[in-house]
């Protein structure tokens, strides 16, 4: 568990934040200049907050108070950069022993062999930092932090610097890496389907504040959320289980908000699968009556529980499929001209196009079930 | 032709020995003032400043004679050393020693401070957060990565030593066999009738000597460079 409580002013930012959270993923999500950074750096000892109490499983590492400031050297706590910050001139298997090598062997958890396979840096051992690509750099990025065994992992923004396909080439490994290791990560980032896809727990935060925090699923169903992430991105984030495949179209069916949804084939897993599925406001269109001769496969009764301000033209709903939350984003003249309001049954018509390969995540971070497992994106 | 006479070949070896000894001995305080200046918020830093590359912009003539006042015999420092440590520099090659190394100086912590300035400090920060305290950062990731810079000042200051003649001359005088370096042979040879094929020996030497040392420089860059991965 930790506990944060820090007041720092950098400049004429102002940063006043506050939060307690037992979950294995937490997410610092915001906007870039939201302070999440300054954050980090501060639970991570590179920054001498002006006023702070930070303690991790009970043990303070910061009360400026009791003038308690353990030196990053002593926090045991791991940090990969966005930039990677890769020693340029150790090979890659030096760069993975330093942290190792300062930790006393009572410490020391992991075998070397078992971190550099879930990471799948073996073939790079001998190489320098400078001839890797950005994913590979990275992986060696959070392998080193490892090997440190640190309490705690924090994750600045580890994908910020990558294109999209080396994202797609590290999430599974991220995705494994708290289920592997055990150890508790703060991941700060301003993505909302990388967040979607991570973290357990999402901390919001905006201009230094923190604007709210809870188990994923709650917090990105929060319309007042929304306008401080990303409004293109923002959705609702649903758990769903494999029913079955389809091999003739090459579909998968997943049982969701007691309906079915059709995505494209997942690969490689069994019915019965638990996985995290973001669906994006904006790919949802609401209908009061049942629709017919739509091309759209995905079609969920619920009802209207919520409605958020309206931004422009368009406004954000909250529905309540049998028990979950789906968002949808509709213009203010359809939802006047379909006179929706808290407790109107309607039909919510979600693309089967709508979902890219990112929005689909393993969920077995979520699940109690032995029987779950990453999906392989 | 190519044969030295004895007081040719001593001046040879007094010059090596003379920029070797003060090369080496300004190194360790030519890193610590580096740091200094680049990483140290002090008062009184830019009056440091001065003092360093001061001896960059004097005549070689006043420094020479600066130290005369300071390290002779009845000179500040000069009594003090003679009398408590037995160290004396004046009429001596090591006071050809001191005065190359101070000439040099600047030209050392100049080039070591410039590498430094350009670190990328959050590789030291990332070294702390993997259980490094600040000695093990600084010898395992700030030193190597100025390791070309503390090479080229090396070479640089070793080359200025190889070249110091004015500050010298003043400081130390010119007595062959103790203080008579290279380029004191050289001017004194030009002095005297006939000694132009001397001077012009010790002329290729100089030259010799002080490309070897610039080739040496450019292959040791190129080698640290490639380890550290600054040219791949």
């Amino acid at each position: 568990m930790i506990e944060v409580d820090v007041q720092h002013r950098l400049g004429s930012f102002d940063l006043k934040a506050q939060f307690v959270s037992e979950g294995r993923v937490t997410a610092l999500f915001g906007r870039s200049g939201s302070g999440k950074t300054s954050l980090v750096s501060i639970i991570g000892g590179l920054i001498h907050p002006n006023r702070a109490r930070i303690s991790l499983d009970g043990e303070v590492i910061v009360d400026t108070e009791h003038n308690v400031f353990v030196p990053m050297h002593r926090r045991r706590v791991g940090y990969v950069f966005q930039e990677g910050r890769l020693f340029p001139h150790l090979t890659v298997r030096q760069n993975l022993l330093y942290g190792w090598w300062f930790t006393p062997a009572a410490q020391r958890f992991g075998q070397f062999a078992q971190i550099i396979a879930l990471l799948g840096i073996g073939h790079l051992l001998d190489r320098r930092p400078g001839s890797l690509s950005g994913g590979e750099k990275q992986r060696v990025a959070i392998g080193r932090a490892l090997l440190a065994a640190p309490r705690l992992l924090l994750m600045d923004e580890p994908l910020a610097s990558l294109d999209e396909a080396r994202k797609a080439e590290i999430l599974p490994y991220l995705e494994r890496l708290y289920d592997e290791t055990k150890v508790p990560i703060i991941y700060v980032s301003h993505s909302v389907p990388e967040v979607a896809r991570l973290a357990t727990t999402l901390v919001v935060m905006t201009e230094g504040r923190v604007v709210a925090i809870g188990p994923t699923a709650d917090v990105m169903a929060r319309l007042d959320v929304i306008p401080f992430s990303n409004p293109v991105e923002a959705g609702a984030v649903l758990e769903a289980e494999i029913l079955k495949h389809d091999e003739r179209f090459g579909l998968t069916a997943l049982s969701l908000c007691e309906g079915q949804l059709w995505v494209p084939r997942l690969n490689g897993h069994v019915p019965g699968t638990k996985v995290r599925v973001h669906i994006r406001a904006s790919d949802v269109m609401l209908s009061t009556r049942a629709p017919e001769g739509l091309s759209a496969l995905n079609v969920l009764r619920g009802v209207v529980t919520e409605l958020g301000p309206r931004c422009g033209p368009i406004l954000d709903l909250r529905l309540d499929c049998g028990g979950q939350a789906i968002l949808a984003r509709l213009t203010q003249r359809s939802v006047e001209s379909l006179k929706l309001a808290p407790g109107t049954p309607v039909y919510a018509v979600i693309k089967t196009v709508g979902f890219d390969r990112q929005t689909l995540g393993a969920a077995s971070r979520q699940a109690n079930g032995a029987d779950t497992t990453a999906i392989p994106i | 032709m190519l044969t030295l006479t004895p007081e040719e070949q001593a001046a040879v070896e007094l010059s090596l020995r003379v920029s070797v000894w003060a090369t080496l001995t300004s190194l360790p305080p030519g890193l610590f003032v580096a740091m200094l200046l680049s990483r140290g918020k002090f008062w009184g830093k830019s009056i440091l400043n001065g003092i360093v590359f001061l001896p960059l912009v004097l005549p070689p003539v006043v420094t020479g004679y600066l130290l005369l006042v300071l390290f002779g015999r009845r000179g500040l420092l000069g009594a003090f050393l003679a009398d408590n440590l037995g160290i004396v520099f004046a009429f001596r090659w090591t006071g050809a020693a001191l005065a190359c190394a101070v000439m040099g100086f600047p030209l050392l912590v100049r080039a070591i401070k410039l590498s430094i300035d350009s670190i990328d400090r959050g590789l030291e920060d990332a070294a702390g957060t993997l259980g490094a305290n600040s000695a093990w950062v600084f010898v395992t990731v700030t030193l190597p990565l100025i390791l070309p810079g503390i090479i080229a000042g090396t070479i640089l200051s070793f080359a200025r030593a190889m070249g110091e003649f004015g500050a010298t001359i003043t400081f130390v005088s010119n007595i062959p066999g103790e203080t008579q370096t290279l380029p004191s042979a050289i001017y004194t040879f030009t002095q005297v009738p006939g000694g132009d094929l001397a001077a012009i020996r010790l002329t290729v030497i100089a030259i010799a000597v002080s490309m070897s040392a610039l080739l040496a420089s450019e292959a040791i860059g190129y080698v640290v460079g490639r380890r550290i991965g600054v040219e791949g």
